[in-house]
């Protein structure tokens, strides 16, 4: 039943590349927003917060094409990225960007709901005992939003491998190189003959999507055991 | 301690108003919830800003507002025990004891966690995960934390209040031998009268954000046998229980008392309402009070119904509440020789 063509295994691969990957590089920037939007007291916050949640809201092809015109050949960052030599747009890049994008506001969301968690007064007693903002940040901030950080990766990771809409307007749908297994089924459905691959692929979805859930529930209860009061 | 304080900070509706400056080592801030007690100590330790005034501490301007002064909570050097511990969930009790110690630069740091985990009966507990604390020993960390970052002041905010009613007391000996061995300042606040008794040797009394009197805690408590609801308590340190039948007796001053509860080797303080002490005229000879002390009265003092009498007996002093009509009839005057009668129930073991 499960019959899987060596592009299937790449797009697999693949996937399993551009969801990591988006993931791994926007937690240090969703850490960061989150911890401005919970804890910095500063005009323009709201903006911000509406900046960041945007994604959100846009059909994701918007994005896509947003992203496109920004990163384009005639874009804004296009031809400076060229200068150095770097392509964005129908390449792996290209495909990672989208997903971080798409997937940025669940993680911020996530981890923000984490911060507000934390009673204000363990930041009063380090603050007290002596330790600077940055250091109530690392070592009292940091460790109680854990499991928070945690939820928001699985989050992301999880959408991550299911973008679409924006991915295939930035990065487009090139087999072996941009192309994830949303992309794939979305290509066997239009291909007359595709379902059966098609349904394999939606297999392997559901299989990896379980798997994620099933490893962050095991991490956050050990995070769990260790934080709570 | 050397602490000024001129400040006002508005919050809604409420307004805090005050400027006191203190010396004493123990000092308190009672008052009811809600009389500004706890947003004085976050203005202290630098977590709330006053809108306007001034607070120095030992020489150093801590705040300002006409000079621009805020100094950060974490430079104050001012510790505080909030009123649930608030240890850090995800640190073993060592990593939370030592977490302002290792924050505190090398030629400040003149306690020894060691000693200090000694004397508050933490060290078996070191390695152990906070979440498996009682109330007691959570706050005694909490106060371990807060000593350990070498403060010039510490803060206590209602450290007693989350603690079992049964329990609570048990702590204060810890408090004491923490604050009197390791010389660190105490700004207490309760609304506990006992407990400011305990801990303080001057009171501020704060209502409705300001400042109301200033005095020595004995003499608040002394004023609560007129206006308090509960009268006035003696506590007593009693020592070395020994059995006595059914019964224990206990050594004060020079006289021995006699009680129904037992207690810990060494001293104990106990709490006994001044309304339950009785006086007699005259030795009653057979009683089923089981203490009956010859005292000499040394004042008067109270108002409306409620008139206490203070008295002296074997080393000892106590203070008896009783109705003006006994004091007309008794004939109770300075100086006056009465009987003090006690029933051996009438004490309640604080620690």
């Amino acid at each position: 039943m499960l019959d899987l063509s060596p592009q299937d295994m790449q797009a697999i691969w693949l996937s399993a590349r551009v969801a990591t990957a988006a993931t791994l590089i926007s937690v240090p920037f969703g850490f960061v927003v989150a911890y401005f939007l919970v804890f910095v007291r500063l005009p323009g916050k709201a903006l911000v917060e509406g900046m960041v949640n945007l994604p959100l809201v846009l059909p994701p092809v918007v994005i896509g094409y947003l992203l496109l015109l920004l990163f384009g050949q005639s874009g804004v960052l296009g031809p400076l990225l060229q200068s150095f030599g770097i392509r964005i747009i129908f390449t792996l890049k290209g495909a990672v960007i989208a997903s971080a994008v798409v997937g940025f506001p669940l993680l911020v969301r996530s981890i923000r709901t984490g911060m507000e968690d934390i009673d204000e007064r363990y930041l009063q007693a380090s603050r007290t005992l002596g330790a600077r903002w940055w250091d109530t940040l690392l070592t009292i901030i940091a460790p109680l939003s854990g499991r928070a950080v945690l939820a928001g990766m699985t989050l992301m990771f999880a959408r991550s491998l299911g973008e679409f809409g924006a991915t295939i307007i930035l990065a487009g749908n090139i087999p072996g190189v941009t192309q994830t297994i949303p992309l794939a089924i979305y290509e066997y459905t239009n291909t007359p003959g595709g379902d059966g691959m098609a349904l394999s692929l939606c297999l392997v979805s559901i299989v990896i999507s379980f798997v994620v859930l099933l490893a962050n529930e095991s991490v956050s209860r050990k995070f769990r055991q260790r934080t709570t009061r | 301690m050397n602490l000024d304080v001129s400040v006002r900070k508005n919050y809604g509706r409420f307004q805090l108003d005050v400027a006191f400056s203190l010396t004493e080592k123990r000092c308190g801030i009672f008052g009811p919830s809600g009389s500004g007690k706890s947003t004085l100590m976050h203005l202290l330790a630098g977590l709330l800003e006053p809108d306007e005034g001034r607070i120095e501490l030992a020489g150093q301007t801590l705040f300002d507002s006409a000079r621009n002064i805020n100094v950060r909570p974490e430079q104050r050097r001012i510790g505080v025990v909030f009123q649930h511990a608030h240890l850090f969930p995800h640190m073993n009790v060592r990593r939370n004891l030592l977490y302002g110690w290792k924050r505190t630069p090398e030629e400040e740091r003149r306690i020894n966690p060691e000693a200090l985990a000694r004397v508050l009966q933490i060290d078996h507990l070191l390695g152990r995960g906070v979440n498996s604390l009682s109330g007691g020993e959570r706050q005694r960390v909490a106060l371990g934390r807060s000593v350990l970052a070498c403060p010039r002041l510490i803060l206590m905010d209602e450290p007693l209040n989350g603690l079992d009613e049964e329990l609570k007391y048990q702590i204060i000996p810890y408090l004491k031998k923490v604050f009197s061995e390791f010389a660190v300042p105490l700004l207490f606040i309760s609304h506990s009268l006992q407990e400011m008794r305990l801990m303080a040797d001057e009171v501020l009394v704060f209502e409705a954000g300001r400042m109301q009197q200033r005095l020595p805690s004995e003499e608040l408590a002394r004023r609560s046998l007129v206006t308090g609801s509960r009268g006035y308590a003696n506590l007593l340190a009693l020592s070395g229980p020994r059995p006595q039948g059914d019964l224990w007796l206990y050594g004060w001053g020079e006289t021995d008392l006699v009680l129904t509860e037992p207690g810990a080797a060494g001293d104990n303080v106990f709490e006994l309402a001044a309304k339950d002490i009785t006086l007699f005229k005259r030795h009653p000879e057979a009683s089923s009070a089981r203490n009956i002390l010859p005292c000499r009265v040394e004042g008067i003092f109270g108002a409306g119904n409620r008139i206490g009498v203070e008295l002296t007996c074997g080393g000892g002093s106590l203070i008896c509440q009783i109705v003006p009509e006994s004091v007309s009839e008794m004939d109770i005057r300075r100086g006056a020789e009465v009987i003090a009668v006690i029933k051996a129930s009438a004490f309640h073991r604080l620690y």
